[in-house]
């Protein structure tokens, strides 16, 4: 039997951590002990029938209430900055930060890296890179940790959360759910791996379940297929049009809503966007949409967020013609379009002009279609079933 | 204050058991429960939150005989996560809650104002009868197959996903608010108009204020808790989805709505401990709180930055960072008027005459505890540090050191202060000292362990954990029979010396304030006559240098050398002391 | 006015002192007291739903807007009235209660309680209108956005995509072409609606009884009520009840346009 004191410390954040704890530690120790002994010392010199001085015992000093005010005020103050700091590290990825996408569910972990390496309840990363991990729920509030790390999310439902880490140091680190969810919330877990670089890469070759069986497609190329076999391409153009707006580079910019409202087209607002359609309409496309809401059981979470990352991936391209060939591994796609089942249209995104004939028969074909079942009962009852 | 006048000891020296008193009028049953007397009421609750302790504490007990082991031998998850609930629910909001001001400031607060009842005696009553009600339908749901989503409630499990008795045991913890609210509406009234006359708000003692501070938090917050509980109901009988993602609604206004009454409440549970300790501190040491007005002023200071903190229970739900850091400050701050009173004890012990009688221990072991405990908040106040700590083992250590150490230990304390008030009988003095130093042992034992566990990141509600961690929680339950047995002693020589107690007397501890100044226990009314309060609180150093040494050479046991010397000052004419000397 | 009608009475031998107080001035002070700190712990009661209610109001302005519709205006506004009035004749009540007028007294204490059912009356019709639209949130609810006649086929209008140029940067759908899921949010927003009416509507029933237990100690000449302080007690509920009523009233019926 050992006794750890300490975990394991493996992310950027572990020494800043304990060495906030250290602080904490001491502080803690020192009024505690300040607190026992001037107790206990006062008390044993002046218990009952001791001959000791007690003249001139004072009541109340104005002088001495604001000294024990203002220090403890003081000293929390430091420790309030000093922890502020590395929290708003934690709540800022870096730019180059990789994504990795991670679905709570009861009760285990689903973890999805970009380069479409899904894991269960494991979680293998390389030392030396930042890792920024967009959690979300399925069923109830989860709780993302990595003790070794020093980090923690709630996994919500219905709503991302970020948080990011490098790890450090190799090794097998505890991986738990920390918001209770449930019967076997205890059993909600699993390990994280850090290897070296090279081992990762060797990992990533001969080890993950994806890379051994068959060829992986990434994150991205998963969306696009998504974007293609849901028509989403259909509306969703290379252009603004009447009926949709473009989504080539909207990504990180900021829109405005039928409410007025700007905001900032990030992963949570898309995700809305595909969820719930009518709660994000934007200025300019009238009062209502075409768009279908997509709910859980059209399009699961991980769906979504590949179609996100498809979306992030016009964005990145936006503006540039681009061939209709499988993008690159990895290499994001561009900004192309595929209206209807293998015709393509290469467009610009600057020439404001391209074929108009080919979208309109795009509706006609397929979206059309769709558009005509969901009116074909314009009373449509939506019963909610819990 | 020098025009200060003296309390009076005012009382016949023939007290005895034949006069009538609260206790004795009547015997029937149909007197005790249609009571509308304070004191009575207090009895009741007295007896109905023990049996609560006790349940709870049974519940503890499983629970930390289950996690020695890492793989859990004795329960299934399911079985195990209704025991941490059951024992969540039945002592935050059937034992902490209500421990102190329905108990002893139902008891005290009137006694202390000089008041022959509280404002509203048939509303106290029906406070009683709800918290029972309430009791009984959250203990029915806990045997009719239990409950198991934590005493937290969060939505969307307890609204949607659970399989279990949430309703039922929602509606008792909801039916038990009503009797919170219904006692701080009272104590509130009370307060504020039935003072005796000349007792001024700076002439009351500290309890009063505390409880006064804790009234206000209770009405202002439990009412809040109620309804969004309420709201839990409905999402599960009616499918009002205001918390469900599902339909709409937002899991985290759930979560903002329950930590705007519970972390005050957490203030509900510790002030009127403070209050308690107060009052300890002051008597056993002979001498006036130090910095009264600080220290009354601080707990008003608590109930008011108590209710802006609430924030820092959500600082990893993704709460926006700026939102955070205001909470995190906040946080800091509520710190700074616990520190005060902390301090302000420790001044007023300097130069006092310090008596280590079994309250005066248990009061000590409160302010070690409470230090510690309240120091440890800062690590979860801090931003960064809470990300790694929150929901973890150190959040348990924490609050059971703020809930346990301080309240708990507040409780027993004051319990043992007015225990001779109450009964008219003395506990046994030296079984209580033993007890005071077996819990503080124990308690240490069973919870320093887990702040270690808690860093290394051991999450709380886990049924199965790392086997690496079985060390400090074999250790932690080890701790906890230590404290069990703490806890069990008084339970045995309370109920021992109800029979064979001495004699107490009307004022064992020499204590000033008004509820010592009526017989033990007091009259019907409390008072054959309404005190007239010309002195100011904590009068304990217009005592004279002789009468102290008298006080010491008498203990409390000896309940006979304490009234003959209450006898000989009444007859003498001269009460205990002379005029303040500034 | 307590202090008026307390030294009218002899201290300590007025029958209605209670035997905590020392005399009426305390008594009637400390109910005074007592009612406003309960009617304090109804104001936060109240105001968590208030709360979740501006929230997601903010959040979802148009579905509010466009949900409130359903709402029917008269019915609320006629209700506010009556309400209104029943807040006028309590008031009445109170006065003839201090001025010890007992006929006068159960008179409009009687229009009150009358009208506080009329209240609930038309309360009833309203929620009885939404469980047959099944606007009332559960398994059975459903929302439909209202479509102007004629919507069969509109699919026809949609106009054909084409690029966006300065041109058409005006065109705008039919109003009437998509019917749109708005279930989730209109079904919150008639949680909200059926919660804070329907705790509205509870607090209604509670002061019926009050008053009505009033009406019939005054009609049995139950001694309790020569003192008026009951009476004044029950007035204050009273208006509270009627001022959440005025609050909620513009929330829900009166909602403008995003």
């Amino acid at each position: 039997m050992n006794f750890p004191f300490l975990p394991e410390r493996a992310s950027t954040f572990s020494n800043q951590i304990d060495a906030l704890g250290v602080v904490l530690t001491v502080l803690t120790i020192f009024f505690s002990a300040l607190v026992m002994s001037l107790m206990l010392f006062f008390a044993i010199r002046y218990r009952r029938g001791s001959k000791v001085s007690r003249s001139k015992p004072q009541h109340h000093n104005i002088a001495l209430e604001l000294t024990w005010s203002v220090i403890p005020l003081v000293l929390g103050l430091t420790v309030f900055v000093m922890a502020m700091i590395p929290f708003t590290q934690i709540y800022n990825p870096p730019a180059n930060a990789e994504e990795i996408f991670v679905i709570g569910k009861r009760w285990m972990w689903h973890l999805e890296h970009t380069n479409g390496i899904r894991e269960n309840n494991e979680l293998h990363v390389p030392t030396g890179r930042p890792f920024k991990l967009t959690i979300i729920s399925q069923d109830v509030i989860h709780g993302f940790y990595v003790p070794a790390f020093r980090i923690k999310r709630d996994a919500l439902p219905g709503r991302y959360n970020t948080v990011w880490f490098e790890a450090t140091r190799p090794g097998k680190y505890h991986l738990f759910c920390t918001e209770y969810c449930g019967t076997n919330h205890s059993q909600m877990g699993g390990w994280v791996y850090v290897m070296t670089p090279a081992n990762y890469s060797q990992w990533l070759k001969t080890g993950s379940q994806g890379a051994l069986t068959q060829k992986v497609e990434t994150v991205a190329e998963q969306g696009r297929e998504l974007f293609t076999t849901l028509a989403c391409s259909n509306c969703h153009v290379n252009q603004d049009t009447v009926r949709a707006p473009t989504l080539n580079g909207i990504y990180g910019h900021p829109r405005k809503l039928l409410s007025g409202k700007i905001v900032n087209a990030d992963d949570e607002y898309l995700r809305n966007a595909i969820r719930k359609p009518e709660d994000n309409l934007l200025e300019g496309y009238g009062q209502v949409t075409t768009m279908p809401a997509y709910k859980e059981d059209q399009l699961t979470e991980e769906q979504i967020h590949n179609l996100i990352v498809y979306i992030k991936t016009l964005g990145s391209t936006s503006g540039s013609p681009v061939a209709n060939k499988t993008a690159p591994r990895t290499t994001a796609p561009a900004a192309t379009v595929q209206p209807v089942g293998g015709t393509t249209i290469l467009t610009n995104g600057t020439t404001p002009m391209a074929t108009p004939g080919q979208p309109s028969t795009a509706v006609d074909s397929k979206s059309g279609a769709q558009t005509t079942s969901a009116l074909s009962a314009p009373t449509r009852n939506i019963g909610s079933t819990p | 204050m020098s025009a200060a006048a003296l309390p009076p000891t005012g009382i016949p020296a023939s007290t005895g058991a034949q006069e009538p008193n609260y206790l004795n009028w009547s015997y029937t049953v149909k007197d005790w429960l249609l009571t509308i007397d304070h004191k009575r009421i207090a009895v009741l609750y007295l007896v109905s939150i023990s049996i609560m302790f006790l349940l709870g504490g049974f519940a503890a007990m499983v629970l930390r005989l289950e996690l020695t082991s890492p793989h859990g031998q004795l329960l299934t998850s399911e079985v195990y996560n209704k025991m941490f609930t059951m024992h969540g629910v039945l002592m935050v909001f059937f034992f902490l809650v209500p421990s102190i001001p329905a108990t002893l400031g139902n008891f005290v607060i009137p006694l202390m104002i000089g008041a022959k009842d509280l404002a509203f005696p048939r509303l106290n009553l029906l406070s009683w009868y709800l918290y029972t009600i309430g009791g009984l339908l959250a203990l029915t749901a806990m045997v009719t197959g239990g409950v198991d989503t934590g005493w937290t409630f969060y939505t969307p499990y307890s609204s949607v996903y659970s399989n279990s008795n949430v309703s039922l045991t929602v509606i008792g913890i909801f039916i038990a608010g009503f009797s919170s609210i219904l006692t701080g509406i009272n104590f509130i009234v009370t307060i504020h108009k039935m003072r005796a006359p000349g007792l001024t708000w700076f002439r009351l003692p500290l309890f009063i204020w505390a409880h006064y501070a804790t009234s206000v938090i209770i009405v202002l917050g439990t009412p809040v808790v109620a309804i969004t509980l309420a709201l839990v109901v409905a999402e599960r009988m009616l499918h009002l989805g205001i918390f469900n993602p599902a339909l709409g609604g937002d899991p985290i206004l759930f979560q903002h709505m329950f930590w705007f009454y519970s972390h005050p409440a957490v203030y509900i549970m510790i002030l009127p401990s403070l209050g308690i300790v107060s009052e300890i501190i002051a008597c056993f040491s002979r001498k006036r709180i130090f910095g009264y007005s600080f220290v009354a002023f601080s707990s008003i200071a608590i109930a008011v930055f108590g209710f802006l903190v609430w924030g820092h229970h959500m600082f990893v739900t993704g709460q926006s960072m700026y939102t955070s850091m205001v909470f995190s400050a906040l946080s800091f701050i509520v710190a700074v008027p616990s520190a005060i009173k902390v301090f302000n004890w420790m001044a007023t012990i300097y130069k006092g005459q310090v008596w280590f009688a079994a309250p005066m221990l248990y009061a000590m072991g409160f302010i070690g505890l409470f230090t510690v405990g309240g120091l440890t908040g800062l690590y979860l106040a801090s931003l960064a540090m809470d990300v790694h700590l929150n929901m973890t083992y150190f959040v348990v250590a924490h609050f059971h050191f703020v809930m346990v150490g301080g309240a708990t230990l507040g409780y027993l304390g004051g319990l043992h202060f007015w225990w001779p008030k109450i009964t008219g009988r003395m506990y046994p003095e030296g079984w209580a000292k033993l007890a005071a130093g077996i819990s503080f042992i124990g308690f240490n034992l069973t919870f320093l362990p887990q702040f270690v566990v808690g860093y290394l990141g051991m999450p709380r509600r886990y049924h199965y954990y790392p086997a690496e961690f079985q060390v400090w929680h074999v250790m932690s339950s080890a701790g906890a029979s230590v404290l069990a047995i703490g806890y069990g002693i008084p339970v045995i020589y309370f109920l021992w010396s109800l029979k064979y107690g001495a004699k107490a007397g009307n004022n064992p501890w020499g204590a000033v304030g008004l509820e010592w100044t009526t017989t033990s226990p007091p009259p019907m009314e409390n008072f054959h006559e309404i005190p007239v309060v010309t002195w100011e609180a904590y009068a304990y150093e217009d005592e004279s240098e002789e009468q102290a040494q008298k006080d010491r050479e008498d203990m409390p046991g000896a309940g006979a050398a304490v009234r003959q010397e209450a006898a000989r000052d009444t007859e003498e004419g001269h009460p205990q002391g002379h005029p303040a000397a500034e | 006015m307590s202090v008026e009608v307390a030294e009218t009475h002899e201290h300590y031998h007025d029958p209605h002192l209670q035997h905590q107080f020392q005399d009426m001035d305390q008594q009637n002070e400390s109910y005074v007291v007592g009612m406003w700190t309960f009617l304090v712990t109804e104001i936060m009661f109240f105001g968590a739903l208030f709360l979740a209610y501006t929230i997601y109001r903010r959040e979802n302005p148009a579905v509010f807007f466009e949900v409130h519709h359903h709402l029917d205006v008269f019915k609320g506004a006629t209700n506010t009235m009556v309400l209104l009035t029943s807040s006028l004749t309590m008031a009445m009540a109170v006065y003839y209660a201090q001025m010890k007028h007992r006929q006068k007294q159960m008179i409009f204490l009687g229009i009150t309680i009358l009208f506080s059912f009329c209240f609930l009356i038309i309360k009833g019709f309203e929620w009885k209108q939404k469980f047959d639209e099944h606007h009332v949130p559960g398994p059975s609810f459903s929302y439909t956005l209202e479509v102007p006649e004629g919507a069969h086929g509109v699919a026809a209008k949609i106009p054909p995509v084409t690029p966006r140029s300065a041109a058409d940067m005006r065109v705008e759908f039919p109003k009437d072409t998509v019917v749109l899921d708005y279930s989730s949010k209109a079904q919150l927003f008639f949680a909200l609606y059926f919660a804070m009416t329907g705790l509205h509507a509870f607090h209604v029933v509670i002061g019926i009884l009050v008053m009505g237990t009033l009406f019939f100690m005054l009609m049995f000449k139950h001694p309790s009520v020569d003192y008026y302080m009951p009476v004044e007690m029950a007035g204050l509920y009273w208006h509270f009840v009627d001022i959440v009523w005025i609050f909620l009233f513009p929330l829900y019926y009166l909602i403008p346009g995003p």
